[in-house]
């Protein structure tokens, strides 16, 4: 039993290795590029409009409806990103109904692989939206004391967004597949299907606490409502 | 191990590559898909209230025709109402004035048939009366009708009283002009001597007495000279007899009329 789909390599050269993490995070990137293309490559900008556009505008609207809540105020600038993050998450907790299939969320690279993602956009973006000074000084807010505090407070929740999904994901796969040498029958199907519901309040979470940050660096927030 | 440090580093790249593609095949298109659409139904939209706008003005212009050619149309009826009631009381007037005319020409007729029937029975009455006089005199008394009409006029210039004999003497003194006995018969030798005998007996001298014919008289007799004349005729009676045939001849008349 391997605790980490990593483990589970399937062709190795020196440094470079092609474990099952690598494979099913191509097998979702293409199925989510394939199945995108299929249906965005005859959009209807018309009234009627096929079910697939509907599914996806959809989606798409979905995703830059919950970044606005959130606060940010150009939501089309981070779909690209915070989009990307939700989708790919989200489709590799999916796929954990198909039998053999491991999710790379399960991962403790890729989940850190995305976390490193998310701690690289959050100043790009903060620097993008209000400049480099503006930008360093937040971290000396509200006095110089405070800087190691944030700086802690930066890498450590990189490290929690990280540890989060790993944990969750991870947990769910070897519950289920303790649970199938236990319980053969019904009892799996039911925690798979709590499985899925979970992977998908995981790529919420993962994608609304990376939405949070990125709204904190760039200072993007609704104006209070006044009483 | 649980961090594969490869892994991170493959899987970021995958990530980085996703993002982009994504970009590139879906938000992007999608976006710009609702984009276009959201224009279009914007525009849409504002056709639709620019042709709204365009539906109400061309809605009140009509409203504002249609109440126009309404008041128009109510002014319309009214002239022609009042034509038709005029046009009507006209060819009313017109038609009761034409069976007024015709009722009157009608009526005209109806008298002048009534006249002409009247004439005639009268005429064909004094005819039959005469015949029947005549047969019944002759049959009776053996004398002819003139010689009873002889006697009857002079029987009624015997009869006269005073006073009418006082009148008609001077009426016929004062005349210078011939006395004429008019008949509608030949007078016998006899009978002319007779009138004449009595003649002179009333006015006490003699006077010329020049004898006529006259037909109309009808069985009658009359004596005359300017204008004044004493006579009997069985026309007298038939005279009567006409009269009183048309007092009772009267209500069929009138209703006829009505």
């Amino acid at each position: 039993m391997y605790l980490s789909s990593d483990d589970i390599i399937f062709w190795q050269w020196v440094f470079f290795k092609l474990n099952a993490t690598i494979v099913f995070t191509w097998l979702v990137m293409l199925v989510l590029v394939v199945g995108s293309w299929l249906v965005t490559r005859k959009l209807s900008t018309g009234l009627h409009r096929s079910r697939w556009q509907n599914l996806l505008e959809i989606i798409v609207m979905g995703i830059n409806q919950q970044i606005a809540e959130v606060g940010l105020r150009r939501p089309e600038v981070y779909i690209g990103f915070l989009g990307s993050l939700f989708l790919f998450v989200g489709m590799a907790n999916i796929f954990t109904l198909f039998p053999g299939y491991e999710p790379p969320t399960g991962s403790l690279s890729t989940t850190t692989a995305l976390a490193i993602c998310v701690f690289v956009a959050v100043p790009l973006f903060g620097i993008e939206a209000s400049g480099l000074r503006e930008y360093l000084r937040a971290y000396m807010k509200p006095t110089f004391i405070m800087l190691p505090f944030n700086i802690i407070s930066e890498v450590s929740r990189t490290l929690a967004l990280a540890v989060r999904l790993f944990g969750n994901m991870m947990s769910g796969t070897v519950i289920l597949a303790i649970l199938l040498t236990i319980t053969p029958f019904i009892f799996p199907i039911v925690m798979s299907a709590f499985g899925l519901l979970m992977g998908m309040v995981q790529a919420y979470i993962f994608t609304i606490l990376a939405t949070v940050y990125i709204a904190a660096a760039t200072h993007e927030h609704k104006p209070e409502p006044r009483g | 191990m649980l961090i594969d440090w490869f892994t991170v580093f493959a899987q970021i790249i995958n990530f980085l590559i996703l993002v982009w593609l994504l970009k590139r095949f879906l938000y992007r298109p999608i976006l710009n898909a609702i984009d276009a659409r959201e224009k279009h139904i914007a525009l849409a939209l504002a056709d639709a209230d620019a042709k709204k706008i365009e539906a109400q003005q061309e809605c009140d212009e009509f409203q504002c025709k249609n109440a126009t050619f309404e008041k128009q149309r109510a002014v319309y009826l009214s002239q022609m109402m009042v034509e038709v009631k005029e046009e009507r009381q006209r060819l009313l007037d017109a038609a009761r004035q034409e069976s007024d005319v015709l009722r009157s020409r009608q009526q005209q007729a109806w008298v002048r048939e009534q006249q002409s029937l009247n004439d005639v029975l009268s005429r064909n009455v004094r005819e039959e009366v005469f015949a029947i006089a005549r047969k019944t005199l002759t049959d009776l008394a053996g004398a002819t009708l003139e010689e009873r009409v002889v006697d009857v006029f002079l029987r009624r210039l015997h009869e006269l009283n005073d006073g009418d004999r006082v009148e008609l003497k001077s009426v016929f003194k004062a005349s210078p002009r011939l006395l004429y006995v008019r008949s509608a018969f030949t007078l016998s030798a006899v009978h002319c001597t007779r009138i004449e005998a009595v003649i002179k007996e009333i006015l006490g001298e003699e006077r010329a007495v020049q004898f006529e014919i006259v037909p109309a008289l009808i069985s009658g007799i009359e004596l005359s000279s300017d204008g004044h004349k004493l006579a009997w005729s069985i026309a007298d009676y038939i005279f009567s007899l006409k009269q009183s045939l048309d007092e009772r001849l009267k209500p069929e008349i009138e209703m006829m009329n009505k």
